[in-house]
């Protein structure tokens, strides 16, 4: 499993580069391997599982049980996914296929960009998606405030 | 004539903190195309901050008591039955809250108890809906409303519609979303893309239109929201967008600052510019740029405008 920082640095060669080789396959993969970081990092084996036919849907929703607040890269996720399908219906002109590709780069550079956010800081996604407070431990405030 | 568009026509206003602060363009904006467009907006009186991610982050409990002495204020004080927040963090917060009361008994006590030592009625659930700038546009005019009532239109003007995280999530907060045809969708929202379309806009498929936009990140490590942003601005142009309009005041400014960051701190220049989707909007009704608050963008987007005859 590749470093995050080394995905991104690939991601990022091929979205600035507009026509380094790359495939929808490869890309596909730095975002399972990318969630594969996330997933471990809760200490947990990365599922091999698939979920409506793509693993890294299932892997999603591995990460985010139990952390309603990784959902904020679900549909990334699903778009990714949408664009190696689409890619599939394509036909043969290269200027469509290379958008489409460059797009795809485009979304799995930002999953990986906001997976590195969430792994450098659990409250990344935090004020969209959940209400978990920061200090859960703490006593709340509300609970004193008869004081 | 439906429910809503009745229901909708005069609703409480929340502008909150930000339309006072960094997006009074969206503030100016959203009170000039309502006043356009025939709706009367009766700003919530003595209002407070929503509890936005500070409060929250401290207690969550304190946030819904904050949003709910607003949804108070609203129905018991001012007799309103809707309240419109154009900001997406006070209108998710507002819609926690409304959740929250209904579903969590711990939290209607401690509301019930602050409400009582701040000495106002404690809100009671379902007696204000909560409702979005896009909702309230939408459900009142309408498209085929806004496309007969357009006197400068967007022609064709490419615009990829960033919705930013907190309009659509969590899921189970918005209860209204995922009817089926006519509804928002939590997946791919549309609303907005609806509204300038029917103004005149060319909606370019955009698949980041839900995505992150690294507000969260924003103190405490710039540079991860700067990526964010770029590539958020990135995606927009590679998909032909000449505009991202925008609905959150935080994804704006976001979007705005990190846009000149990027090319501070890495070199990297994009030209998209980055308007309120109200301000599109009130151009497409005839109002003047200033009208709408296009000169206090940080996104100078003045002469392109003017080039696309639009100002």
């Amino acid at each position: 499993m590749r470093a995050l920082t080394e995905i991104e640095q690939r991601l990022d060669d091929i979205i600035v580069a507009h026509g380094e080789p790359t495939s929808t396959d490869e890309l596909l993969r730095c975002g399972e391997e990318v969630l594969e970081h996330w997933v471990a990092a809760k200490n947990l084996q990365p599922t091999m599982n698939k979920q409506e036919g793509f693993r890294l849907l299932a892997l999603h929703r591995q990460g985010a049980q139990g952390d309603a607040s990784f959902n904020a890269c679900r549909e990334t996720c699903r778009e990714l996914v949408y664009h190696y399908n689409l890619m599939a219906e394509l036909d043969d002109n290269p200027n469509e296929r290379n958008a489409c590709l460059q797009m795809m780069a485009l979304v799995a550079n930002h999953l990986v960009l906001f997976v590195s956010g969430k792994m450098a800081e659990a409250g990344l996604g935090d004020f969209c998606c959940s209400s978990k407070p920061l200090h859960g431990e703490n006593i709340q405030i509300s609970e004193i405030s008869d004081a | 004539m439906t429910d809503k568009k009745a229901k909708y026509q005069k609703v409480a206003y929340y502008p909150g903190c930000a339309l006072e602060g960094t997006a009074t363009a969206y503030d100016r904006s959203t009170r000039a195309v309502g006043k356009a467009l025939g709706l009367d907006l009766v700003e919530v009186a003595d209002w407070n901050c929503c509890g936005a991610m500070e409060v929250k982050n401290i207690d969550a409990k304190i946030q819904t008591y904050l949003s709910s002495r607003v949804m108070s204020i609203a129905a018991n004080e001012m007799k309103m039955d809707v309240v419109m927040a154009p900001c997406n963090g006070c209108y998710h917060n507002l819609k926690k809250a409304e959740y929250d009361l209904k579903n969590d008994q711990q939290s209607r006590d401690v509301i019930d108890k602050l409400s009582e030592k701040a000495g106002h009625a404690a809100y009671q659930t379902g007696q204000v809906e909560t409702i979005h700038a896009l909702d309230w546009i939408r459900e009142t005019i309408g498209e085929k409303g806004l496309g007969e009532r357009v006197k400068n239109s967007l022609k064709g003007l490419k615009v990829a519609n960033y919705y930013g995280c907190m309009y659509t999530r969590p899921r189970h907060i918005f209860p209204e979303k995922d009817q089926g045809p006519g509804s928002e969708s939590t997946s791919k929202p549309h609303f907005m893309d609806d509204l300038l379309a029917a103004a005149g806009a060319v909606n370019v498929e955009f698949p980041l239109k839900t995505a992150c936009c690294g507000g969260a990140h924003t103190l405490s490590d710039s540079d991860m929201s700067t990526k964010l942003v770029l590539n958020i601005l990135r995606a927009a142009e590679a998909a032909s967008a000449e505009v991202i309009a925008t609905e959150c005041p935080t994804c704006h400014s976001g979007l705005e600052m990190h846009q000149i960051r990027a090319q501070k701190r890495f070199g990297v220049e994009t030209k998209v510019k980055i308007i309120y989707f109200t301000q599109l909007l009130g151009l497409a009704l005839g109002l003047k740029p200033k009208k709408v608050g296009i000169h206090e963008n940080i996104s100078d987007s003045l002469g392109f405008l003017k080039e696309k005859g639009l100002a």
